[in-house]
């Protein structure tokens, strides 16, 4: 595990591969788009690898080349660099694939990890980032690798599987980068993502960040009439940011990662210039 | 009285749709003490795993897949609440569909069958259709709560119980299958060049159990669809309302707005529209920025707010063209809702009157 005092960016340099993962809501493509632009700006090569269909992210990063991976796409490549080309048409066309999917469990992970792996391999890049898949689906698709050498005992799957495995237990090849928000319920989701991936051998976390982030010094309240709008607007504001800083603590006493904050954005777009906002307030975290 | 009001009144089952994150399962708890207010014996399916609800709902052990009774102060009505089992629930209906206990046990512990019943995209969904269906008729009820899946475009809910029934009636499958005698169930003989291919990738054990599940599975296929059809109609039928859950957040209005328009495509309606998260408006500071740093500073954060919220109700105006559902806006609070009195708040914020609109546009 990377020690506390670690320098908020140079995580992003510790492994080739970093894996977003974060519950629906909290802010995943946001960060990924954040983390892809602030490794741009220092220099690195980087590719954004998205898993969920947001064709937004592309826009987001700008000129950062951006692939989408889809495990249908992903199966029917495999399938052709195995010299199964002949009948991988065939298979998509029948719908096998599906089929194929379901059969084994987590098969559709394993091609689309092992798609990564082959670009992280390629060296083509210094920092591939992936927008990983959504909702509570971090956790299945992390084991996929791990759950599937138990049930399947030979074959090509097998050899994919192994590879990826050695790729996510690599430290210096790969990190999970989990996405919070400083609320309640947020922080007590990302801390049992956390705990139940730690607990397993196989993979590496790197900073937890905390997205949507209400920084500011407290208001001063009395300055404003009782019950007047603008002292309320002011308590209002000072309970909130209470409530982040309270949450923030809460998961940094609750995990031994460090910790990465983004602040809040003024507004509810979410457009390029606003990533490169909050990039550069990553970048200024350093100093 | 609030479209929401009305719904709770008067509809059988109420559908909460919506992206992750927006607050759609405290919204269907919300929902849910409302309706026991008003009298009616309502229970809440929620498929969150994250057991927000059971916390929202101040249930300590956690729900489980059997409704268990929640307090609910000084309402008429009853509340209840369980959280979807997946697997069970298929457990459940391969059972109610065999012909025998034998043929019930050889698919339950069938291998492949696990899988699919874990992990066979729009299972989950299609899981919550079926529960809804069991729970409508169940005659301790008279309102169904849905709290749907957080799928990646929240559609899958509608679509489930076709795309399962397509899944069984897959042609590979057919493929894989010879016109049966009684109790003789073989390979068809077109199918083994295609399964050795797929048995070559995935190894010979996992297809083995796939044929194995599907000559198992032989015959409960017409029960499997007609009970789709069953979800079907009650979806489309007269006593089920839609509610469609956002966040001013321009993503989340985005997939509400594709959401409505794949319920229009369907002859369905929404019949009522929450935001929920919304920045909290205080209208506009009155008089001139002060001099004074500590008052400028209020006056600042007074403005911050009204701004951010006018933005919000712009970025949502589309929807309500959209849906013609003027919605109910539901701020974000100073702590965030993981308890009971956390939720009454949000039920009397939706719950209270007009709905809420900016201050002093």
């Amino acid at each position: 595990m990377p020690p506390k005092s670690e320098n908020p960016l140079q995580f992003l340099t510790n492994a080739h591969v970093a894996i977003v993962a974060g519950k629906g809501g909290v802010g995943k493509t946001t960060v990924t788009a954040v983390l892809a632009r602030a490794a741009a700006d220092q220099g690195l090569r980087v590719l954004v690898v998205e898993l969920d269909g947001k064709p937004a992210l592309a826009s987001l990063v700008g000129d950062i080349p951006c692939l989408a991976l889809t495990p249908p796409a992903a199966l029917a490549e495999y399938l052709e660099t195995h010299g199964l080309g002949r009948v991988a048409k065939r298979l998509a066309t029948s719908g096998v694939i599906e089929v194929v999917a379901t059969a084994a469990p987590g098969i559709d992970d394993i091609v689309v990890l092992g798609k990564i792996k082959q670009l992280e391999q390629s060296r083509a890049y210094d920092l591939i980032v992936v927008d990983g898949p959504a909702a509570g689906h971090a956790i299945t698709f992390l084991k996929a690798p791990a759950n599937l050498l138990k049930l399947v005992r030979g074959g090509p799957i097998r050899s994919q599987a192994t590879e990826v495995a050695e790729l996510l237990a690599d430290r210096s090849r790969s990190q999970v980068i989990l996405v919070t928000m400083p609320e309640t319920t947020p922080v007590n989701e990302v801390i049992e993502t956390a705990e139940a991936l730690i607990r397993d051998p196989g993979l590496h976390l790197g900073p937890v960040v905390v997205n949507a982030f209400e920084d500011g010094k407290e208001l001063a309240v009395a300055a404003a009439a009782v019950g007047s709008p603008m002292r309320r607007a002011a308590e209002y504001r000072n309970a909130r940011r209470d409530l982040h800083r309270r949450e923030s603590r809460r998961l940094d006493d609750a995990l031994d990662l460090p910790m990465v904050r983004l602040p809040m954005l003024a507004s509810p777009v979410l457009d390029r210039d606003s990533i490169a906002e909050l990039a550069a307030a990553l970048e200024m975290h350093q100093s | 009285m609030s479209d929401l009001e009305q719904i709770l009144q008067t509809a059988e089952v109420v559908v909460c749709c919506g992206s992750g994150g927006v607050g759609k399962t405290t919204t269907a708890a919300a929902l849910g003490l409302q309706a026991a207010h008003l009298g009616r014996r309502c229970v809440v399916v929620t498929i969150d795993p994250a057991k927000r609800l059971a916390d929202a709902l101040g249930v300590p052990g956690g729900l489980t897949n059997d409704p268990v009774q929640l307090p609910v102060g000084d309402g008429t009505g009853e509340l209840w609440a369980l959280m979807l089992d997946t697997a069970s629930t298929f457990d459940g209906l391969v059972i109610a569909n065999a012909a025998d206990d034998e043929q019930a046990t050889r698919i339950l512990t069938n291998g492949f069958y696990r899988n699919i019943a874990g992990r066979l995209g729009g299972t989950q969904e299609y899981m919550a259709a079926e529960r809804l269906l069991a729970l409508h008729v169940d005659a301790r009820f008279d309102l169904v709560i849905v709290d749907t899946p957080p799928t990646r475009n929240a559609l899958d809910f509608l679509d489930a119980p076709r795309t399962l029934a397509r899944f069984i009636d897959h042609p590979v499958f057919k493929l894989m299958m010879m016109p049966t005698r009684r109790g003789m169930r073989v390979l068809s003989l077109a199918a083994q060049p295609l399964l050795k291919t797929i048995g070559r990738v995935i190894g010979t054990e996992v297809l083995a159990d796939a044929v194995a599940f599907f000559q198992a599975f032989d015959g409960m296929q017409g029960g499997f669809r007609h009970r789709a059809d069953e979800v079907i109609d009650l979806l489309h039928g007269d006593g089920t309302r839609f509610v469609l859950v956002a966040s001013p957040r321009v993503d989340t209005i985005d997939e509400a707005r594709f959401f409505a328009g794949r319920l229009v495509d369907k002859d369905l309606e929404v019949a009522a529209v929450i935001v929920n998260r919304a920045t909290p408006d205080f209208g506009a500071p009155h008089g001139r920025r002060s001099k004074d740093p500590d008052k400028a500073a209020l006056h600042d954060n007074q403005a911050e707010l009204h701004a951010r919220s006018i933005g919000e109700h712009e970025h949502v105006a589309p929807l309500v063209a959209d849906t013609g559902r003027e919605p109910v806006w539901v701020p974000l609070l100073a702590s965030d809702v993981h308890d009971v009195v956390a939720l009454s708040e949000i039920r009397a914020l939706l719950f209270a009157g007009s709905p809420a609109a900016p201050v002093s546009r």
